[in-house]
């Protein structure tokens, strides 16, 4: 086995009295696809803050592309190849989707050292990105102009403008319809394909079983099951955790 | 244009300002042409923070004063000339503003506001209290009558105001254009995705802080050699703090021009109700000024051209069309 991506080990985070994570372990193989599930309320979106440096975890250790990257800040994980997509989409409201998808680029692609994109590069950059999820006509446009599903798709553009080696999807499709749902599965399925890890965060388990090929299942800032998709589906802690005994 | 390009031409239309200005018929050209220079300074400082990153805040008047208590202070220590004043006054309050902006790790929006609100009233009262620069009785400045090549004080007062202006707003014009500028944008749109772009948003927001209140140490600075007796009520008014918002507000806050704009608007009309009316009016003014432009144009002089121009091009686009439907449509040549 390669060594892996991400590994989270011991992991724990409270707000106050309250246990939002309590000794999670996960680990991530390059070019993996696992989903994350979980009732609300179960840590998910804390956990993903605690990845990506938008909450400091308060105990254990989050190790990334080999570095222990527990004390960096959010901007920092991104350089290094970690990028995230919000739940609520947050686009930069003032500026062309272009230019959204410019930001990333300028401030980890153009900061890593080495090679720099020149301004030409860039907008070449942003063009294809924008092709890429089937935005390229708005390329000029304001966020402000676009539908919830455009909206979503913008937000995985720009994260992965950044290069991540490893891409958090945190409810990327949540209020979608069916169809926009396929939508950006495709999307996500090409983005693996070009190698990037993918951590799927949903509600919606058509998605989360047709794209996991391992399932993580968290309840209670625990993790009780990690597996393969069908069998975790079956497990009976996880049953009881959704439906109840 | 090209930073360069524009530093130079930024700085000749200073220069043939200045020639013009010595055309002037009595030294109250310069006096009140001094004040607007000011506010252009402080409209401009108070924009990269408050325009470009989202900050506002309400505390101008504390680094503005910051900025002329230092030259109080080392008046009385040693005799500097006032290019260095000037220097000196922007790094003391460019210090504060780089504490200010520490602040901005744990206060966002109305909370940081507030926050720069008392930090304004605690410089006041430290000030106040320091009887080395004067206390609560103020402090008053001897300056020079005449100075070599310009003459009267004033017109050399002027010229270093007019120069700071010069370069506060190339400062303003190089950020927007840069990869910094761009951060800035991303800090005000939504800081939590800035920092999932990459963008280092605290190193970003403590550069904006401390340029931004270097900037108004400048431009505070020189005010004692201006006014000659200078005390903490009025080095520290809320007036200061109250335009330099107001002005960028009314200019439009997106771009250096708005600023600019708006400086040379509000101030000039505020030097004119003085000698005309009464300098009473001068907030009254303002306040007007703003009611009316947060409803007929709440992004600014700047913002109210742009949407016009983008309204006369859609309605030639439109024309055009029309033109186009009334043509006959060209028929196929036979082959």
């Amino acid at each position: 086995m390669t060594a892996a991506l991400l590994e989270v080990a011991d992991l724990g985070k409270h707000f106050g009295g309250f246990t939002a994570l309590d000794t999670v372990n996960l680990s991530i193989a390059p070019g993996e696809r696992v989903g994350l599930i979980g009732p609300n309320g179960s840590g998910k979106s804390t956990l993903v803050n605690c990845l990506c440096g938008t909450l400091r975890n308060d105990s254990g250790s989050v190790r990334f592309d080999g570095r222990v990257v527990d004390r960096l800040a959010a901007h920092q994980r991104t350089r290094l190849g970690m990028a995230r997509s919000f739940q609520l989409p947050k686009p930069f409201g003032s500026l062309s989707l272009a230019d959204n998808i410019r930001m990333p680029l300028l401030y980890t692609v153009n900061a890593r050292g080495g090679e720099t994109l020149s301004p030409a590069a860039l907008d070449a950059r942003c063009r294809d990105l924008l092709q890429l999820v089937g935005l390229a006509d708005k390329a000029a446009r304001l966020p402000r102009d676009l539908t919830q599903v455009e909206m979503r798709k913008l937000e995985l553009a720009r994260a992965v403008a950044a290069e991540p080696k490893l891409l958090i999807a945190d409810e990327a499709m949540a209020g979608l319809s069916h169809s926009e749902v396929d939508d950006i599965l495709a999307l996500l399925g090409m983005l693996n394909q070009r190698g990037i890890a993918i951590i799927l965060i949903e509600h919606i388990m058509r998605a989360v079983m047709s794209f996991s090929q391992r399932l993580v299942v968290l309840v209670a800032g625990r993790k009780i099951a990690d597996g393969l998709p069908q069998e975790v589906t079956r497990n009976p802690d996880v049953v009881k955790a959704y439906i109840g005994e | 244009m090209r930073p360069l390009t524009f530093w130079l031409v930024a700085i000749a239309v200073g220069a043939a300002f200045f020639g013009l200005s010595l055309l002037a018929p009595n030294q109250y050209y310069f006096q009140a042409g001094y004040v607007v220079l000011q506010y252009i300074v402080l409209a401009t400082a108070w924009n990269i923070l408050g325009g470009y990153t989202g900050y506002v805040n309400f505390g101008v008047a504390a680094f503005f004063a910051l900025g002329a208590y230092s030259t109080v202070a080392l008046y009385k220590l040693l005799p500097l000339p006032l290019p260095l004043l000037v220097l000196i006054g922007g790094v003391v309050s460019g210090v504060v503003g780089l504490g200010m902006g520490y602040l901005t790790l744990r206060l966002r929006g109305a909370f940081f506001s507030i926050a720069t609100l008392a930090l304004a009233v605690v410089m006041e009262t430290l000030i106040t209290n320091w009887d080395y620069v004067g206390g609560s009785r103020g402090a008053y400045i001897l300056r020079p009558a005449q100075v070599p090549l310009l003459g009267n004080y004033i017109v050399y007062l002027f010229l270093v105001m007019l120069a700071l202006a010069v370069i506060a707003i190339g400062i303003a014009r190089s950020i927007e254009r840069s990869r910094l500028g761009f951060g800035f944008a991303a800090i005000r749109d939504d800081e939590q995705a800035a920092e999932a772009a990459g963008v280092p948003t605290l190193r970003l927001k403590l550069v904006a802080t401390t340029l931004s209140g270097a900037l108004m140490g400048m431009a505070g600075a020189p005010l004692p050699y201006y006014v000659t007796y200078l005390d903490p009520a009025s080095g520290f008014n809320l007036a200061y703090a109250v335009n330099s918002i107001a002005m960028p507000l009314i200019g439009g806050t997106t771009s250096w021009v708005g600023p600019l704009i708006g400086a040379i608007f509000l101030g000039t009309v505020q030097q004119l109700a003085t000698v005309t009316i009464s300098s009473a009016l001068n907030l009254l003014i303002v306040g007007l000024l703003l009611v009316g432009f947060v409803v007929i144009a709440p992004n600014g002089i700047v913002g109210l051209v742009a949407s016009l121009r983008a309204a006369m091009r859609a309605r030639g686009v439109h024309r055009q069309w029309k033109r186009a439907s009334r043509e006959p449509l060209p028929r196929e040549s036979p082959r």
